[in-house]
Order: C-alpha cells, then structure tokens, then sequence
C-alpha cells in the first residue's frame, strides 16, 4: 500500500484514503465526505459510500451509475446423502451458522460468515459452497469528475459488512488517487470494515453530550487501529465545550468548525452539497485536505507499522 | 421425560429466566424420576448464534422439552428440527415449572414467538 519509491524520491505521496466517520448518527459525515470530495482538485477523486444500510451520498454528489453488480457470500450447502452427521463442521463454525441436530445438518444462512471452515473440514466432503446475494455495488461518474460506487445492501439482510468489503475492492484505484470514503454512523463492524485500510480518519461530531459520548467510542476504535484522525465540529454554537476539551486532552486536531445555521439546512435539504451552495466553503475544504495530506506525512515518520488491510473475520 | 427449563442460577429453586438463547443456565429434569442437573448455557455470551448453539447443547444433553419465555426465528427451526418440544411460561421458579409442566399448564408453542435478534428472520 505503501509507495516506497516516492518516499525515496522524497515526493509526497498522492494516493490516499481518507474515511469519514462519525460515532453518533447525523452528524454530517455525508455533508463533509462529498464537500471534500468536491474540494481535492489536486488528483483524481474516487468516493465510497460505504453505509450500505441507507447509502445517500449519491443525492449530494449525482452519480451516473452504469456499472453494477452482485455481491455476497460463499455459503454452505449439505449433501443429505454424504453427511453423516459426525458436527465436525458445528465444532468448526465459530458463528453457529452451522449445528447437527438429531443427526441432520441445519445451515443458518443469515449467521454465515462465509470463512469455509466447515466445507475445508467436513471429513465427507459433504458440503459445497452456494453463493448468497447480500446487496449490489453500483457505479458511475458524479459531479466533478468523482467515480463514485457504492454498495447498497438487500433489504432485510443483516450484515453490512461483506458488501462493504467487496466495495473497496470492487473499482482500481490508481496510484494519484484520492479515496474518500463515507462510513455507516456507529463503532459496529461495519464501521470497522469501512475504515479499514485507510489513511486518515475524519471523525464528524457535534457539541452536545450525545456528540461526545459517540466521538469518544470513534476514537477509541481509531486508536485501536492505529489510525491518525482529526475531528470536524458540526452545528458549532450549539452545546457545551466538552467536544473540544475532549479532543486536546485526546490530542485530537479540530480541523474545522462548521456552525449551525438554517441556511445550510435548508440547502441540504434541497440536495444541494455544501461547497455547491455556498462557495465560500470550497477553499476551507480544500485546506482541510492540505492539512490531512500534512498529517498523514507526519503520522508516517511516527507510526511503524502501517495499517494492512485484511480480509478480517466480522460481517 | 427430560425438559430443559432456562433459568438464572444452577438451583431448582432458582428463578426462571425468560431469555432462551442468553440465559445463564439450563436445568435439565428428568420429570418421571425428578432427577436434575444445571448447566451453564455456553451461549450466553455468543457474539452471534446464541439461539442455534444453545438448541445444539441442550439436545446434545437429551432434552426432549424446552420451557422459555419465547424461541426467535433461528432457535425456533432449530429447536423443531432437533424434535425439542418449546413451551412459554411467564415466570416461578424451576421446580413450580416442572410442576406446572406434568399439570399440562403451560402454553405449547406452535410459532416463532418473537422477530430475530441477529441474522434472524428467513425462517
């Protein structure tokens, strides 16, 4: 992931993900994700709505979806002939997907995870593997040049997280490219997945103790992936200090204050995008990214180990 | 015939507890000879699939009858699958229940009684 060979030339690199997430729903993780994404003119723009439970990205920033496709998991399936209800593939299945029952193997497609524990270690080689749809990934070119894609996840399917997977890989990602990518609110796996891999996380909050109860857990997460991330204050005016007094005892970076106004409310909901309506935001944006750009060179120096992406065992 | 009651402590007197795939033991009863044993429910703590790992363990220990307060879409088909017969009660302790069971006073369950909690829902 790493460009070695830029760090050699001492050219700073360009390709980087940078993952808008938030904690606490609502807070304006999409207002911020698709105004950066419109703001970075510097390289090409790909963005990721990653909150495959209720994407809305794509009102902001207006894809021409041309491209699709059907994602989901790898399940099992039980030859009633050749299984011999022996459970190694019960014992196997850390999620109970999967359980003997009076001699009969009961599948539970819904709780699958799709590792293939239990197809690897049936001794009958009684199970083979069905695909499950879970959700599509659509996508196309958006306002601005942006090749924007995202998943979108079956109604009435549980789990977010495959689909998120199989978007982050769905689309190339050149080696000049910037990826913004739009989590799902929350700390959940969802959350995890969609963060994953990136560079910088910019954290969305706002200054009310439900802001800060949720900004505390996204921080949390962030540390826990070794992540440098900075926080971007919503609705600023409203609520107490604690937000801030939060963020410089955690060493968090506040890199912007939007404030709580009726016009930017009343654009929203018009589905206009907040650099769009109010241009005045567009250099604040693209500061924002010279200041990430900036952090993210300073966390390489400090941080050893860099984040790999993996394949991971949540859904 | 051997029932399977969830319940909060390893006691016949303990309390009943009406969370099937979370509860915290099983008391399994013999109901022709009183005989019982208590067993931690090893899916109280499950990040996922309580329901269907708990009908694993508890038809792994021969019981051919489960009293709970209700049985989610997956621990319902797997319950039925096992040939476990579910049955609600509202409350008492596990000795009142067995007593309640051999009286025919509790409600025999024909239906998932609630919505799934994880992964629930295409049963």
């Amino acid at each position: 992931m790493r460009d070695i060979t830029a760090a050699v030339d001492g050219r700073a690199r360009s390709r980087m993900i940078i993952t808008v997430a938030s904690g606490k729903g609502g807070t304006g993780k999409t207002t911020v994700a698709s105004s950066l994404a419109l703001a970075v003119n510097s390289s090409p723009v790909a963005f990721l709505d990653c909150d495959v439970e209720a994407p809305n990205a794509h009102i902001f920033l207006r894809p021409n979806f041309e491209a699709q496709e059907e994602v989901g998991l790898l399940i099992p399936q039980v030859d009633e002939n050749l299984c011999d209800g022996c459970g190694v593939c019960a014992e196997v299945c850390q999620y109970h997907a999967i359980v003997v029952l009076a001699g009969k193997t009961l599948v539970f497609p819904e709780l699958c995870h799709g590792c293939g524990s239990c197809t690897l270690n049936c001794p009958q080689s009684a199970i083979s593997e069905i695909p499950d749809i879970l959700g599509t990934l659509e996508g196309g070119l958006a306002a601005g040049g942006i090749k924007f894609s995202r998943g979108v996840l079956n109604i009435g399917e549980p789990m977010a997280v495959p689909v998120i997977r199989e978007l982050k890989k769905w689309q190339s990602v050149g080696d000049d490219e910037v990826v913004i990518r739009d989590a799902p609110p929350g700390t959940s796996c969802p959350v995890v997945e969609a963060i994953r891999g990136s560079d910088f996380v910019l954290l969305v909050t706002e200054p009310t103790p439900f802001g800060l109860h949720d900004l505390r857990l996204a921080y949390e997460l962030v540390s826990e992936l070794k992540l440098p991330a900075g926080v971007i204050v919503n609705r600023d005016g409203i609520g107490d200090t604690r937000v801030d007094d939060f963020c410089r005892d955690a060493g968090l970076p506040i890199l912007m204050r939007i404030p709580l106004e009726r016009r930017f409310a009343e654009s929203l909901a018009r589905g206009a995008n907040l650099v769009e309506a109010f241009p005045e935001y567009l250099p604040r944006f693209q500061e924002l990214y010279r200041r990430i750009q900036s952090l993210v060179e300073g966390s390489q120096s400090s941080v050893i180990q860099p984040a790999t992406e993996s394949a991971g065992g949540d859904r | 015939m051997k029932i399977a009651i969830s319940t909060n402590a390893p006691q016949l007197d303990a309390q009943f507890n009406p969370r099937f795939g979370r509860c915290a033991y099983f008391i399994i009863v013999d109901t022709d000879t009183r005989q019982w044993e208590a067993y931690p429910n090893p899916a109280a703590n499950a990040g996922g699939g309580a329901g269907p790992q708990a009908v694993q363990f508890i038809s792994s220990h021969g019981a051919q009858a489960i009293v709970s307060g209700g049985f989610g879409p997956n621990a319902y088909g797997a319950l039925q699958a096992a040939g476990i017969q579910m049955y609600t009660t509202s409350g008492g302790t596990a000795a009142s229940i067995v007593d309640d069971f051999v009286a025919g006073k509790l409600n025999i369950v024909t239906q998932s009684t609630n919505a799934g909690h994880h992964g629930g829902g295409r049963w």
